[in-house]
């Protein structure tokens, strides 16, 4: 467990070191932040008229849902470029060996490398929800659904980054990986959109999907069953990632 | 003496190719073990194997009795390796990699500093703590690796080509290192160069397409280099056959009429009486030399004979 955590803070610190995870984390909150911004401005013009409806969405729903849910998107793009270096790039440098000749399982190596990406993540996801925070300074937010809406970016950010990881167990070089998890996500989360045209397979495209399983989340109807797709996806890749750093010792 | 590494059986096949076959060895405390043989021999598989990088086809690995294929964790802890390229992480210092490498090696956090210091001592990278690894020059890097390997004070030592990039000075000291670290530790080290092996080794094994083709101490390897020959020049033609009567002579090969080569029992040098007799002639004795064989031609000889004997299917 210590050498979990061991290669957890190395794989953090390392992507600091590195103009890429400063330069992610800025971008990322300028776009958000305009896209914050203009939900902002588009809830000012919609107020007077939704002050007279019963049941109208309030600040949460028209602000706060579409942010996360952008978030989300723009985190596909960006994930497989936080994760494409994990274990290619020591496979490419010859450094694997560092870790594998020293007393440390399998699982442990690529448990640190997981937990180490998550924790960027995770502090993506803080810094996005210090935006729907500071609404708080003129009015009022409904705090379930916010939750619920960081526990659904927070379970999706995991199933992107195992992807990524296991990805990048798999290529040699890290922009195939970056290319391949890329793909994979893209494809993942597209998968329900055609499902109204093949209505035979519609209920596996759509529980296959990222999508849906996400937004249900983000209405703040936290189902057992969208946490449990979300937590087997991830563990799904891991496990495939751990048997592809075992498989390495069998054959080259 | 302990055994701290015991090889049995070893084999390793890439598809059908075999690039490993059958190699039997161990290593106890105080040798070092120079492992030569050509480029493409099977000497990184066989270090790959030894470090649980690589699981071998067939065999078994015990390091310091514990098989590395049923407890890895517990095996690997006793070890220490410099593959053939040096495992550093060129975006950190030297100090981040070192302290790095301690925590993976589970040093307990108040000897880490401790062991860092001795191990950056012992491959003088003192100077160079603090600077980036990716800046360091190829020479350094390899420093730096044998650092790590050696890090964690652990039993054995698996240094693959330890010496590549380093120009002689560095190679001096890294020799006299592997010295000083060979009487309280096991070592293997692989190379092609052979005089290294002499410098410093105990013992020398020399694989050759995948096979071991000689397991013996320097002395033993010295033993075969001085083999029972005797060069012999003389200013007048003479008869060399004549000498045959002379006791310990295997053999006469005549060169020119002045130079022949005389092949004699080992317990039994004929010089004496070979010098007495040509004398005595008066064809005037030139030169009377005992002839040596080199490293290289005992490698050649040993690597070609298996070569011409049983290809490896």
């Amino acid at each position: 467990m210590r050498m979990i955590f061991t290669i957890a803070s190395r794989e953090l610190k390392t992507l600091f070191l590195s103009p890429l995870a400063w330069s992610i984390l800025g971008l990322l909150q300028f776009i958000l932040a305009y896209l914050f911004l203009t939900q902002i401005d588009a809830y000012n013009a919609l107020q007077l008229r939704l002050a007279n409806v019963e049941t109208a969405p309030g600040i949460t729903d028209l602000v706060v849902t579409p942010l996360y849910g952008s978030a989300a998107i723009v985190l596909l793009l960006v994930t497989p470029l936080l994760t494409m270096r994990l274990v290619s790039e020591e496979r490419r440098n010859k450094t694997l060996p560092l870790l594998i000749s020293a007393p440390i399982a399998n699982h442990e190596i690529l448990l640190g490398k997981y937990l180490g990406v998550v924790a960027l993540l995770l502090i993506m996801v803080l810094m996005i929800t210090i935006m729907p925070l500071s609404l708080l300074a003129g009015g009022e937010l409904d705090f379930g659904k916010l939750l619920a809406n960081i526990l659904a970016l927070i379970l999706v950010l995991a199933a992107f980054a195992a992807i990524g990881l296991y990805l990048s167990c798999l290529a040699s070089h890290p922009t195939l990986a970056a290319i391949g998890s890329f793909a994979f996500l893209l494809l993942l989360w597209i998968l329900d959109w055609t499902a109204g045209l093949h209505s035979e397979y519609n209920e596996i495209l759509q529980y296959l999907s990222m999508l849906s399983h996400f937004q249900n989340l983000q209405t703040g109807l936290i189902d057992t069953r969208d946490i449990c797709y979300f937590l087997l996806f991830s563990a799904t890749f891991l496990l495939l990632g751990i048997r592809r750093l075992d498989y390495e010792r069998l054959q080259k | 003496m302990s055994t701290l590494i015991r090889a049995a059986h070893l084999c390793r096949y890439y598809g059908s190719h075999c690039a490993v076959r059958d190699v039997d060895f161990s290593v106890a405390r105080g040798e070092v073990l120079g492992f030569l043989g050509p480029n493409g021999a099977g000497k990184t598989t066989t270090m790959q194997m030894l470090s649980g990088n690589l699981a071998p086809s067939a065999g078994q690995i015990l390091i310091n009795g514990i098989d590395l294929l049923d407890q890895p964790g517990a095996a690997k802890g006793q070890l220490g390796y410099l593959p053939d390229n040096p495992p550093v992480y060129r975006e950190l210092t030297v100090q981040e990699y070192l302290e790095y490498c301690a925590a993976l090696h589970r040093i307990p956090r108040q000897a880490r500093f401790q062991a860092i210091a001795k191990s950056k001592r012992r491959c003088a990278l003192d100077g160079v703590a603090g600077r980036l690894i990716g800046n360091l020059s190829k020479g350094f890097q390899q420093r730096i690796g044998i650092a790590q390997a050696i890090l964690h004070n652990p039993e054995i030592i698996i240094l693959d080509e330890p010496t590549v990039g380093l120009d002689p000075i560095q190679i001096r000291e890294i020799r006299a290192l592997i010295r000083e670290l060979g009487s309280e530790h096991g070592i293997i080290l692989s190379t092609h160069i052979l005089p290294e092996v002499q410098e410093s080794c105990s013992h020398v094994q020399i694989i050759d397409q995948g096979r071991l083709v000689l397991h013996e101490t320097i002395a033993g390897l010295e033993r075969h280099m001085n083999t029972a020959s005797l060069s012999i020049r003389t200013r007048d033609p003479f008869d060399f056959q004549q000498l045959s009567v002379l006791p310990g002579i295997n053999s006469i090969e005549t060169i020119t009429p002045e130079h022949c080569r005389v092949h004699h029992d080992l317990e039994n040098n004929p010089a004496e009486g070979i010098a007495e007799s040509i004398i005595a002639s008066g064809a005037g004795l030139l030169a009377l030399v005992p002839e040596k064989k080199t490293m290289e031609e005992i490698f050649l000889a040993l690597t070609s004979r298996y070569e011409s004997e049983k290809p490896c299917a």
